[in-house]
């Protein structure tokens, strides 16, 4: 009936001799929840910031509801109900928490002209709040995000990047430095908001690039591991468990 | 709270401000009003610098393009308050164009960009002579009348300023609280990021410098019609980076950074008088030692008071935790 939300086709970038993608091809079905594993240096964060239009691919193409989104800038792409975050921490460090929340979605409300007359908080401070609760964050949501811990920043980061409610998110290692009693929390704050209990809320879908292979392994409905820029192997978490071939390459180490 | 300390400290100044004059000699107003101008000026380059985060050392260009077209026009028989408005609408337009290379560059290349301009601007001032008198200048330039009511007087023309300063300062505290702010400050503080979550970089970018050089222009202006005369010395790369310590020194990203930058700015050169050869190398000395003790300029001052006190409170909340713990284990091995 309904065809992929996400669908990326022969995509390829290379850093001079370096080949850091080569030819990845995948599909996301709306509502799913998309896992990419592989080692350090196996091409994810180059794949991603292809995709978001953050790098200019070498070749491929990427449609999104099955539209030609190939080429678009990042800013098109939000627009367009994109959401990421970054493997980094990418906080507004001087600005409270809330005001992070509320820059994340304001942009989507209304004109450039409409928003110079609009209230501070763009009338997001109901949905801020939500996120807030939702991730734990009350007691630091006044605070410069800058201030907080490494892990409260992560969550802030990664709370950002629901604000406007997108139809797709990509999180790049949400859960990287981030101590294990909090990985728990971020597995099942992402399937929370996936499962979009809320009403009102659109269904979303996830593409994660993750280390962590439990979290992984929980949180996915689907997986693919990728070595040296290639696709190894794209299944259920079941299906890559058992892949012999990804057992001796990565699982296997 | 904070808050109304705030209003209090804003009512205090105002009502200083209004009352300040009648105990001065004329000098002391020219100087009060000279201020004022580059209040108004830093308050654009804070937008441009402190908010928006984009490194303009190009600024007196629009002070000196606000400036001239006033005088320009006022020699041409056309009234201030249509100069007034014209001056706005070219450093507007202006803006827009010196903020593209900060769409390629940053930082200290885009600072060598606007640097580039303001010299540029500077040469057109000395050298067209046909309009704008060459290094001779343009003089006898007249002051304004608001509704018949002449503002030729020192007092009268410190109240205009004055009435002028706290509009532009209103609009842009409305400016900062709206969305905008909120946009303006994730440019600075993170492009990328603010970029991938909708923030139109190239537009709030563009828009950072045109408002900002908007400020400039009217503060040129109100110059103009202040000194009644005017030639391209004060509108050099010297005064750009006059003005961008202005900004610093108050505190980037400080609502009122600029009225405490544009006061040391302008009055600690008239304190330092008695230094006089020695003048620029005592004040580029304070400069440096105030930058190293306070890089967020003077306005942080209260922040960080607050920060330490926290990490105080704190430091001493854990060691409270340590104590209680320690007994509660001395305690537990007594029992
Ligand atoms: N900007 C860049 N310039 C040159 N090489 C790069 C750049 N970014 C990534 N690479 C190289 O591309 C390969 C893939 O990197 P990356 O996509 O970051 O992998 P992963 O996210 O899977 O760890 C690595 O060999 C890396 O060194
Ligand atoms: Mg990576």
């Amino acid at each position: 009936m309904s065809g992929p939300l996400l669908e990326v086709k022969g995509l390829k970038k290379s850093y001079g001799a370096i080949r850091a993608v080569g030819g990845v091809s995948f599909q996301v079905m709306p509502g799913e929840i998309f896992g990419v594993i592989g080692p350090n240096g196996s091409g994810k964060t180059t794949m991603f910031n292809s995709v978001l239009g953050q790098i200019e691919p070498d070749a491929g193409e990427i449609h999104l509801n099955g539209q030609n989104i190939t080429g678009l800038s990042p800013l098109q792409l939000n627009q367009r109900g994109v959401g990421r975050t970054f493997q980094t921490l990418q906080v507004f460090g001087k600005m409270s928490v809330r005001d992070n929340l509320i820059v994340a979605a304001q942009e989507h409300r209304g004109t450039m002209w409409s928003r110079m007359f609009a209230p501070g908080d763009s009338g997001l401070g109901a949905k801020a709040d939500e996120l807030i609760d939702l991730f734990g964050i009350r007691h630091v949501a006044d605070k410069p995000a800058g201030s907080l811990s490494y892990g409260q920043q992560k969550l802030v980061d990664i709370a950002m990047a629901f604000m406007s409610e997108p139809a797709l998110v990509l999180l790049d290692e949400p859960c990287a430095g981030v101590n294990p009693s909090l990985v728990g929390g971020i597995s099942t704050l992402l399937k929370q908001l996936n499962q979009q209990s809320g009403v009102g809320k659109r269904a979303s879908s996830f593409v994660v690039i993750e280390h962590n292979m439990d979290f992984v392994m929980d949180l996915c409905h689907r997986i693919m591991v990728m070595v040296e820029g290639e696709v190894m192997a794209i299944g259920t978490p079941d299906e890559i468990r058992a892949n012999k071939q990804v057992l001796a390459a990565y699982l296997g180490s | 709270m904070k808050k109304q300390s705030a209003i209090i400290f804003t009512s205090v100044a105002l009502l200083a401000l209004l009352v300040a004059p009648h105990f001065l000699k004329s000098y002391g107003v020219y100087l009060l009003t000279y201020w004022l101008v580059f209040i108004l000026a830093a308050m654009g380059l804070n937008l441009t610098v402190g908010y928006a985060g984009q490194k303009s050392l190009g600024h007196a260009a629009f002070f000196g393009i606000g400036a001239y077209t006033v005088a320009i026009m006022m020699k041409a028989g056309f009234s201030f308050w249509l100069g007034l408005p014209a001056a706005a609408a070219i450093c507007f337009v202006t803006g827009i164009l010196v903020g593209f290379p900060a769409l390629r560059v940053q930082t200290i290349y885009l600072a060598f960009a606007t640097l580039g301009f303001n010299t540029a601007a500077w040469l057109v001032m000395r050298n067209e002579e046909q309009y704008t008198g060459g290094t001779f200048g343009i003089n006898n330039i007249a002051r304004p009348e608001l509704f018949g009511l002449s503002l030729d007087g020192a007092l009268a023309y410190y109240y205009f300023t004055l009435g002028v300063t706290i509009v532009f300062g209103l609009l842009l505290f409305g400016l900062l609280r709206s969305p905008w702010g909120k946009a303006f400050t994730a440019l600075r503080d993170n492009p990328i990021r603010a970029e991938s979550l909708g923030v139109d970089v190239r537009n709030y970018t563009l828009l950072s410098f045109a408002i900002g050089a908007v400020y400039a222009g009217v503060a040129g202006a109100l110059f103009a019609s202040l000194v009644q005369f005017i030639d391209p010395a004060p509108f050099g790369v010297g005064q750009s980076i006059m003005m961008y310590l202005m900004v610093v020194i108050g505190g980037p990203g400080y609502f009122f950074g600029p009225v405490v930058g544009a006061a040391v700015g302008v009055v600690l050169p008239e304190w330092l008088r008695f230094a006089q050869d020695w003048y620029l190398f005592v004040f580029g000395s304070a400069v440096v030692l105030l930058m190293i003790w306070l890089p967020d300029g003077l306005l942080s001052i209260p922040d960080r008071i607050r920060a330490r006190r926290e990490s105080r409170e704190a430091s001493a909340a854990r060691a409270a935790a340590v104590t209680a713990a320690a007994a509660n284990a001395g305690k537990g091995s007594g029992a």
